[in-house]
C-alpha cells in the first residue's frame, strides 16, 4: 500500500501511511503538517506502534493539538489540528 | 485511548509463553547443562517485552531527533545505559562479570557510521528489528534476514575482496599463528580482524585512570561516572539546548509571560527526561536485566566449571559447528547480530558451503545447530517476548512488506550487516553493552551511529519530500 494524501472536506485532510514502518509515518506526518494551513485538521492513519510515540511527542513539542487518538487492532488514527 | 484486546490475543500469548516454558522443561529434563540455554532464553524474553513496551529502538534515538525533533529515545537510551552501567559496575566488582572490552580505534567510528545509515534505512536497529518482528512486522523480518545473510557472506568472502586488503594487514594476520584450517590469508574480514583489529589497544575508562575494572571504585568512578554519566549528561544537555529549549520557553511564556530563569531550564531539562514514562521504565528494566544476565551466566559458568558454552555442548555430545578453539558464540550478555549470522552460516554450511574456514565462525563463534545454540534462543525469545507484549496490548498485526519497503529493508540490513562485522557488534553489542561497561570503543561506535543517522535522515528527507510533493501537487499548499 502506498502513502496517500487526500482532502476529506474543507480544512480536513487524510494521510494514510498504513503498512509503513519507522520513520516513514512520522516523517510524512511532519511534512504534511508543515504544508497545511493553521487550523487545518490532519487525520493520519498508521499501523506502526512505535510511530504513535514519535507523532505524539512531535505534536506536543510543535504545539499541534491531537484532537483524538483511535487505536483498533494495531491500527492507529490520530486527528491533529495544526497550530495557528 | 481505549483498546479492546481480543481473547485470541491472550490465548496466543499463553501459547508463546507455554512454548518457551516447554523448551526449558524438556531440555532441563535431558540434562542440567541446558539451564544455560534457558538462562539466555528467558533474559531474551524479558528484553523483548521491555523493548516492545518502551518502543525502545536505538535507531529512533538520533533518527527521530534529526528527522522530527523528538528526543524521546535519546533520553531512553541514556537512562538505560546509565542504569546498565550501575548494575554492570556492581557485577564487575564481584568479579563475576562476563564482559570483555573490544579493541578501540577509528574502525569503531567508521563501522558505527555505516551501521547508522543502515538502521535509518531499515527503520530500526538490530534489536529494534527483532522486537518489531515480534509485532508481526514483515519489513523488520526482512531486515533481520538481510543482516544475517550479509554478515554470513561478508565474514567468509575472499576472492576479489582480497585485493582491498592492505599488505600490512595480510602480513600481520599471517603472523598470528592461527591454524591452517582457518586460512587467515584469504578473506577480507579475516585479515581485517587478525591483521588490524587485534593489534589495536583495549581500553576502559577505569584502566585509563589507573584503576581496575573489577574493583568498585574503578567500575563506579571510572567506568560509570566518567565513562557513562558525564558523556550522557553532555549529550542530553546538547539535545535540550538545540531541540527542546525553544518550544519549552515558548510554552512557558505563553502560560506566564515572564523572563526565564536557570531553574526553569532545569525544570525543562527534567521534563525532557521524564517525558516518556514508558521509555524510561523500559530503560530502567533493561538496565537491570542486562546486568543481572552477566551475573547469572558467569555464575553458571562457575557452577559447571566452563569458560564457554562450547565446552558444555561438547560434553553433551554436540560437536557439529564447534569452532577449532572449542568455542561457540557465548557473550554472557545481551547481543544480537552474531547469532543472526550463525543462522545463515549454519544453513549454508549444511548446504555444502564451507563456512568454518574463517575466523568468525571457524575460530571464534562456531555454527552450532540453532536448536541448541544458547545465544540463538535469546533472540528467538526476544521476538516471543515482544509478541506477547504486543498481543496483550492489541498491537500485534501481520504486515507484509511492500516492494518499496522491502528495498529499504534489504539495503538497510546490508549496511547494518557490514557495520556490525566491522565493529564486532551492533547497537547492542558494540554500543550499549560496551559503553555501559566503560569500554572506550562504545562511545566511538555511538558517535559513528549518530553521524550515520544524520546522513540516513538527509537521504530519507530527500526521498519522502519528492513523494510528498507528488501526492500534494493538486492542493493549494506552498510546496
Amino acid at each position: 500500500m502506498a502513502m496517500t494524501f487526500a482532502k476529506k472536506e474543507e480544512g480536513v485532510y487524510a494521510l494514510d501511511v498504513t503498512g509503513y514502518v519507522c520513520p516513514h509515518p512520522q516523517i510524512y506526518t511532519k511534512k504534511a503538517l508543515e504544508k497545511l494551513h493553521g487550523g487545518d485538521v490532519l487525520e493520519v492513519t498508521f499501523d506502526n506502534p512505535s510511530s504513535s510515540e514519535s507523532v505524539s511527542a512531535m505534536c506536543d513539542s510543535n504545539g499541534n493539538e491531537i484532537l483524538e487518538k483511535i487505536a483498533d487492532s494495531g491500527k492507529f488514527t490520530f486527528k491533529i489540528k495544526k497550530a495557528q | 485511548m481505549e483498546i479492546i484486546i481480543p481473547r485470541r490475543n491472550v490465548i496466543w500469548a499463553y501459547v508463546i509463553v507455554g512454548f518457551f516454558a516447554l523448551v526449558s522443561v524438556v531440555t532441563l529434563a535431558i540434562h542440567e547443562y541446558y539451564i544455560y540455554l534457558s538462562a539466555y532464553l528467558w533474559f531474551g524474553f524479558i528484553y523483548g517485552m521491555c523493548l516492545q513496551y518502551g518502543r525502545f529502538c536505538f535507531a529512533s534515538a538520533f533518527r527521530d531527533l534529526f528527522a522530527v525533533g523528538v528526543p524521546r529515545m535519546v533520553v531512553g537510551i541514556m537512562i538505560a545505559t546509565f542504569l546498565f552501567a550501575i548494575t554492570s559496575a556492581l557485577v564487575a566488582a564481584t568479579g563475576w562479570s562476563t564482559f570483555h572490552a573490544a579493541p578501540v580505534s577509528i574502525h569503531s567510528a567508521i563501522a558505527g557510521l555505516i551501521f547508522g545509515v543502515g538502521m535509518v534505512f531499515a527503520g530500526g536497529c538490530a534489536s529494534g528489528s527483532l522486537y518489531k518482528t515480534g509485532e508481526g512486522n514483515g519489513v523488520s523480518l526482512l531486515v533481520i534476514l538481510s543482516i544475517s545473510v550479509t554478515q554470513s557472506l561478508f565474514v567468509d568472502w575472499g576472492g576479489i575482496l582480497n585485493k582491498f586488503v592492505p599488505a600490512a594487514w595480510h602480513e600481520s594476520a599471517l603472523q598470528k599463528g592461527l591454524p591452517d584450517v582457518i586460512n587467515v590469508g584469504d578473506g577480507w574480514v579475516d585479515q581485517y580482524l587478525a591483521g588490524y583489529v587485534w593489534n589495536q589497544p583495549v581500553k576502559t575508562y577505569a584502566q585509563s585512570m589507573g584503576m581496575k575494572d573489577d574493583t568498585l571504585i574503578g567500575a563506579l568512578l571510572g567506568n560509570t561516572f566518567v565513562g557513562v554519566l558525564i558523556p550522557a549528561l553532555i549529550i542530553l544537555a546538547i539535545v535540550y539546548v538545540f531541540w527542546v529549549r525553544k518550544n519549552y520557553v515558548k510554552k512557558l511564556q505563553a502560560e506566564d509571560n515572564r523572563s526565564i530563569t536557570f531553574k526553569d531550564h532545569l525544570n525543562g531539562f527534567w521534563g525532557m527526561i521524564m517525558a516518556s514514562k514508558r521509555t524510561s521504565i523500559a530503560g530502567l528494566l533493561l538496565g537491570i536485566a542486562c546486568g543481572l544476565q552477566m551475573f547469572v551466566i558467569e555464575g553458571l559458568r562457575m557452577k559447571f566449571g566452563v569458560k564457554n558454552a562450547g565446552t558444555l555442548l561438547t560434553r553433551l555430545g554436540h560437536d557439529y559447528g564447534i569452532s577449532a578453539n572449542g568455542t561457540v558464540f557465548d557473550p554472557g550478555y545481551w547481543y544480537v547480530t552474531t547469532q543472526e549470522a550463525q543462522w545463515v552460516g549454519w544453513t549454508l554450511h549444511k548446504l555444502g558451503m564451507n563456512n568454518m574456514d574463517n575466523i568468525y565462525f571457524g575460530w571464534v563463534n562456531g555454527i552450532p545447530s540453532p536448536a541448541i545454540n544458547p545465544a540463538d534462543w535469546m533472540s528467538v525469545a526476544l521476538i516471543g517476548g515482544a509478541a506477547v507484549m504486543a498481543l496483550l496490548h492489541g498491537e500485534f498485526k501481520f504486515k507484509a512488506p511492500t516492494r518499496e519497503l522491502a528495498f529499504w529493508a534489504i539495503l538497510g540490513g546490508f549496511f547494518m550487516g557490514i557495520g556490525s562485522r566491522l565493529a564486532l557488534g551492533c547497537n547492542v553489542g558494540a554500543f550499549f553493552v560496551r559503553t555501559a561497561n566503560g569500554d572506550m570503543s562504545g562511545w566511538l561506535f555511538g558517535l559513528g551511529m549518530i553521524g550515520g543517522a544524520y546522513i540516513g535522515v538527509k537521504i530519507f528527507n530527500w526521498y519522502t519530500e519528492r513523494k510528498m510533493a507528488k501526492e500534494m501537487a493538486g492542493f493549494d499548499f506552498d510546496l
